[in-house]
């Protein structure tokens, strides 16, 4: 089963809809006997990164993931929740992350044309890097995938498997050994969407 | 690059699509859910529902039917009408809304703007403005476009965007309905004014409209209509095509 970490972040039902909607065996939880079980683990998130850090090491969910992760369990962040994989974020100050990826949290008002607007809300198309990636398995270089956020990931990142162009190149979907995650909203991306959560859902099936 | 985006909006009514001329005259179009499925599949980037429902029943309705619309259309939801409260965002929101427009319910209580976007964030808190020429000056009216409020409108969507308002819809009274093209020159004292994603309402009577909205004003991030639409007058995969055609970039 497919679990979708629910921690007070944000609200599931969408997210919980496109997994229903591809087929997917999955439950929102924030039992940790539940998540413990899961054969995937999806953490969402909208809002303030350290808001959300804070939720997720005082619910003691931070532990759970960091565990699971070194088990071998595929996770994936989306958005804000992919943002709390890395090591830390400066939005408003300096946060710890989780730390499963290498890399920070950088706010794009420091580094875009003052002409865009922040946040960059709507679609934008993907630049596929890493062609093997399992979330890609169903979707093409150049898709168009739905964003909304005003802080990034940097495109130089060991983790970066696909980037977005925003004014700079950023990375907007992350893959190492088990740990993904997407910087845009699947669940909010139509057709590509659903079939990066397929490709997500196939890991760990024999 | 980021597309352009292409919005039909829904008026619903006791659970079926309308949209009335200059705010009058309803008709009847179709079913929310079926118009809705039908407006992703063929390219909408965008979908906002409208509750124009006064009674309670019409409310539970209108939830029923944005739940069922968000656990088939996986694109994103704007849900307006009737927000009075953060109750109202709370309840559009565990519906599957994705933003939550607000019009009146702001201007009878413009700390709604900023809590809400305290609680949820600036992405999530649109606020619709529907404004119109009176002596000169641009003014905001409030409910559906009845009662004009006396407030400049400039400095009313200034307000509250500083208050966290994430997108602002530009809805023109003068151009509703009237099929002549967007109101450009109120875009125009709009954009100048806020650095948020600004969408153009009113007024797109063809393709043409829209090509001519971002030819002039580039920096609008969205372009929304309802009747033509809704009536085939526009079809959004030719539409798109028009726009590519002409340089504008958009989700193909």
């Amino acid at each position: 089963m497919t679990v979708i970490i629910d921690y007070g972040v944000g609200n599931l039902f969408s997210l919980l809809c496109s997994f229903k909607k591809i087929g997917a065996d999955v439950t929102v939880s924030s039992d940790p006997e539940v998540i413990k079980s899961a054969k995937r683990i999806i953490l969402p998130g909208v809002g303030a990164f350290e808001d959300a850090a804070k939720k997720l090491f005082s619910s003691g969910l931070a532990e759970i993931l960091m565990e699971r992760a070194a088990a071998g369990v595929p996770i994936m962040g989306i958005c804000l929740g992919m943002q709390l994989l890395f090591e830390k974020s400066f939005e408003y100050g300096e946060h710890k992350g989780l730390g499963l990826l290498e890399g920070e949290i950088l706010p794009f008002k420091e580094a875009i044309s003052k002409d865009l607007e922040i946040p960059q809300i709507g679609w934008n198309s993907l630049k596929i890097k890493d062609k093997n990636c399992p979330l890609f398995k169903y979707i093409k270089d150049g898709d168009y995938v739905y964003f909304v956020h005003s802080y990034y990931a940097p495109n130089n990142l060991p983790s970066s498997a696909a980037t977005s162009d925003y004014d700079i190149v950023f990375t907007a979907a992350v893959a190492q050994n088990n740990i993904y995650g997407c910087q845009f909203h699947p669940e909010k991306s139509g057709d590509v969407g659903l079939d990066i959560l397929r490709g997500f859902c196939e890991l760990g099936e024999a | 690059m980021i597309t352009k985006r292409i919005v039909p909006c829904l008026d619903v009514k006791n659970g079926r699509v309308v949209k009335g001329t200059n705010f009058l005259g309803l008709a009847d179009v179709d079913s929310p859910v079926k118009l809705a499925k039908y407006y992703s599949d063929i390219g909408a980037d965008e979908l906002v529902f409208y509750d124009i429902t006064a009674s309670a029943e019409g409310r539970a309705l209108f939830t029923d039917i944005l739940r069922e619309v968000a656990s088939n259309v996986f694109i994103p939801l704007t849900v307006g009408g009737g927000i009075n409260t953060l109750d109202d965002f709370a309840r559009v929101l565990s519906c599957g809304a994705d933003k939550v427009s607000v019009n009146s319910g702001a201007i009878k209580n413009p700390d709604l703007v900023r809590d809400a976007a305290r609680l949820y964030g600036d992405q999530c808190v649109v606020l619709s403005a529907d404004i119109k020429r009176v002596n000169g000056e641009f003014r905001v009216f409030a409910k559906g476009g009845r009662e004009d409020t006396g407030m400049e409108a400039i400095s009313w969507i200034k307000r509250c965007v500083e208050m966290g308002a994430g997108e602002v819809v530009v809805n023109s009274i003068d151009t509703d309905g009237v099929k002549k093209g967007f109101d450009l020159e109120m875009l125009r004292a709009v954009k100048d004014a806020v650095k948020v994603p600004i969408v153009a309402s009113g007024g797109a009577g063809g393709m043409q409209d829209f090509v001519r909205l971002w030819k002039e004003i580039p920096e609008i991030s969205a372009g929304l209509a309802a009747s033509i639409f809704h009536f085939g007058e526009v079809a959004i995969p030719d539409l798109k095509k028009t726009l590519k055609e002409n340089g504008i970039n958009v989700r193909l």
